[in-house]
């Protein structure tokens, strides 16, 4: 076990460095890097003093080691628009867009595993068909437009709920949340509810085909001849076996919903740091774009790397065969 | 190729036409196809069949500015789905809109079909470091989603069709790399290639005439959703503001303009370009469901 973790954070530490090498190449040597760093608003001796700061008038490998050395320290440079450091701004918005991917989670697995395990049962029934057809319809509506149709039904026609905006928050461990209040939880739903269609389409197709490989399994008829209820079989002997493929895809999606964010964030104006992305490149604020650059691709190393160390002390077989795939 | 085929007698189903007939064994998939057919067609003919040239200002009246649809003109014709705030109709603008995103979306496809698939076979024909190399930056970029990858290199890029069709290539080429490679890995170790290498032939003529046709079935299976996909991702980046410029409007760009109107009620100029849009996806994935299970050599009877 200590080996294999050992190799993967050797491996995920690879990968962070070739980003960072990326990025560098990206900003430095395709770009000039004077227009990429400084704000085109300052003035001649603030570019001089930038330019010294980042070591621009260096060779070019002191100036990568000085650009991974900042970005050790945190400092990723300024925001041309907020004037703050580009790093807490991201940071400070994470909180939202963190809120807002762990809502649409949890409806994806509490809507979608149900109706997946349906469907599965009764695949050849209108029941099964239906709900896979209307899996198709959430692979196929494009998120934005479905996000645009709900606040068109429900915030525009019915004008139940908002269309936009985060709503009251509390704080919760000094962070800002929305789901504690009525008026945030009114602003959460429809978001929530858009950036969670998709993961339920393919939440329902991996407990469909996950039911109807288990409910030819030996122990499942086993436990119908034991004489166990129908309801036993179902919510204990099969759902336990369908979870463990399903939450290791969900586990994996995480970042994927935090990257789609970027979409629910800019149609239902929630503040969050995908909405802060858009912005940024929308107003050429490109220190902020290149920080949430390298803090996303970091997440997405460390989303990859706890998935992979919990999938292995769950499935001892991954450890012993070498390689995690 | 050619001698089997001469060889065939004429009672003997030629692989297409077996591919052809089990195919259209869902009334489904047919449907879809002939829909998709129509729209493509649409697309092809747009001068000739909408009732107005949207982008010509002359033809355009801001009289009929934001008319719900069905209204009729200033001029006595009527505007089926409704006009934006500059009076064009949206039912040409729609047709016009589909064709930008079809050519970005089968544009940026073909390309990153044929990049990914020549570095796939290459990887997988030739083997060792290289396939190494290649197979670590195939997994790198999948590691990421593909909106992501797209809108950093559109914050880089900057915009315009050019750069969302690069965009759109370098997110999907990956997906072909690998697709072939698994593919090729199989049909590599086979007799035929065998064969052609003791013909001496040139490596060049093995892969692409020989060990290609072989990996196709899986690529066309992945082209065909990957079209769908391009079609999404064009659109929901043209929304975000990153895609395709004002003066060539795609469908997503139609969603967006209409954007604010539908805060005040005014649905249509945000609807029907997205039911338009819905339709073009939902019909590619369905003819791409129907081809997985066709070309699926696990189910071949």
């Amino acid at each position: 076990m200590l080996a294999y973790l050992i190799r993967r954070l050797f491996q995920a530490a690879i990968t962070i460095v070739v980003m960072a090498v990326l990025v560098f190449v990206g900003i430095y040597a395709i770009g000039n890097p004077i227009d990429v760093l400084i704000s085109p608003e300052a003035d001649p001796a603030e570019i001089e003093a930038a330019i010294r700061r980042l070591g621009l008038d260096q060779p070019l490998w002191r100036q990568f080691l000085l650009f991974v050395g900042n970005a050790l320290r945190g400092d990723l440079g300024t925001s041309f628009v907020h004037n703050e450091p580009a790093l807490r701004l991201i940071i400070e918005r994470m909180p939202a867009t963190l809120e807002l991917a762990v809502a649409a989670m949890l409806i994806s697995i509490f809507l979608g595993i149900p109706l997946g395990m349906i469907a599965g049962l009764r695949h050849d029934r209108p029941s099964g068909r239906g709900i896979m057809a209307a899996s198709i319809l959430g692979f196929s509506l494009p998120n934005f437009w479905q996000g645009m149709m709900l606040i068109m039904l429900f915030a525009v026609w019915a004008g139940w709920l908002p269309s936009g905006g985060r709503g009251d928050t509390v704080p919760l461990f000094g962070v800002p949340v929305s789901f504690l209040t009525l008026n945030g939880l009114q602003h959460l739903v429809l978001p929530a509810i858009n950036l969670a269609l998709f993961k339920t389409a393919l939440v329902i197709r991996l407990s469909r085909a996950g039911t109807r490989e288990v409910m030819l399994q030996d122990y499942v008829k086993f436990a119908r001849a034991k004489g166990l209820s129908e309801r036993r079989v179902v919510l204990v002997h099969m759902l336990k076996n369908i979870l463990i493929p399903v939450v290791t895809v969900l586990g994996l999606e995480f970042g994927s919903v935090i990257a789609f964010a970027v979409v629910t964030e800019t149609v239902f104006a929630w503040p969050g740091m995908g909405k802060l992305l858009i912005d940024s490149i929308l107003n050429l604020d490109r220190p902020v774009v290149v920080a949430y650059l390298m803090l996303i691709v970091f997440v997405f190393i460390l989303i990859n790397l706890v998935v992979d160390i919990v999938y292995s002390l769950l499935d001892p077989r991954v450890r012993l065969s070498g390689r995690a795939e | 190729m050619s001698e089997s085929r001469t060889l065939a007698a004429p009672v003997v189903e030629t692989p297409f036409m077996r591919f052809a007939r089990q195919f259209a064994e869902s009334r489904v998939a047919v449907l879809s196809l002939f829909g998709l057919a129509l729209v493509v067609a649409a697309a092809l003919f747009a001068p000739w069949i909408t009732p107005q040239d949207p982008y010509d200002l002359a033809q355009l009246d801001i009289m009929d500015g934001n008319l719900p649809p069905m209204s009729e003109s200033f001029s006595g014709t009527t505007y089926w789905l409704g006009t934006d705030d500059q009076g064009r109709d949206m039912l040409s603008a729609i047709v016009y809109g589909i064709r930008i995103s079809l050519a970005v979306g089968a544009g940026s496809t073909l390309a990153a079909l044929l990049i990914g698939c020549s570095v796939g076979l290459i990887a997988a024909f030739y083997g060792g470091r290289l396939e190494n190399f290649v197979m670590r930056v195939v997994d790198l970029q999948l590691s990421f989603p593909a909106i992501l990858v797209a809108l950093i290199l559109l914050a880089v890029l900057g915009r315009g069709v050019d750069k969302v069709l690069v965009a759109l290539i370098i997110v999907q080429w990956a997906y072909y790399a690998r697709t072939v490679r698994g593919a090729a890995l199989v049909e590599r170790r086979k007799e035929y290639i065998e064969a052609v290498r003791c013909l001496a032939l040139s490596h060049r003529r093995i892969l692409f005439r020989h060990l290609l046709p072989n990996c196709l079935p899986p690529v066309i299976v992945v082209a065909t959703v990957q079209v769908g996909n391009a079609i999404a991702l064009e659109a929901t980046l043209s929304f975000l503001g990153v895609g395709v410029p004002i003066t060539e409007p795609s469908l997503g760009l139609l969603i967006a303009n209409g954007y604010e109107y539908l805060l005040s009620g005014q649905y249509w100029i945000s609807f029907f370009p997205g039911v338009a849009l819905l339709l073009i996806i939902v019909f590619i994935n369905l003819v791409g469901d129907q081809l997985r299970d066709v070309l699926n050599p696990r189910l071949q009877r």
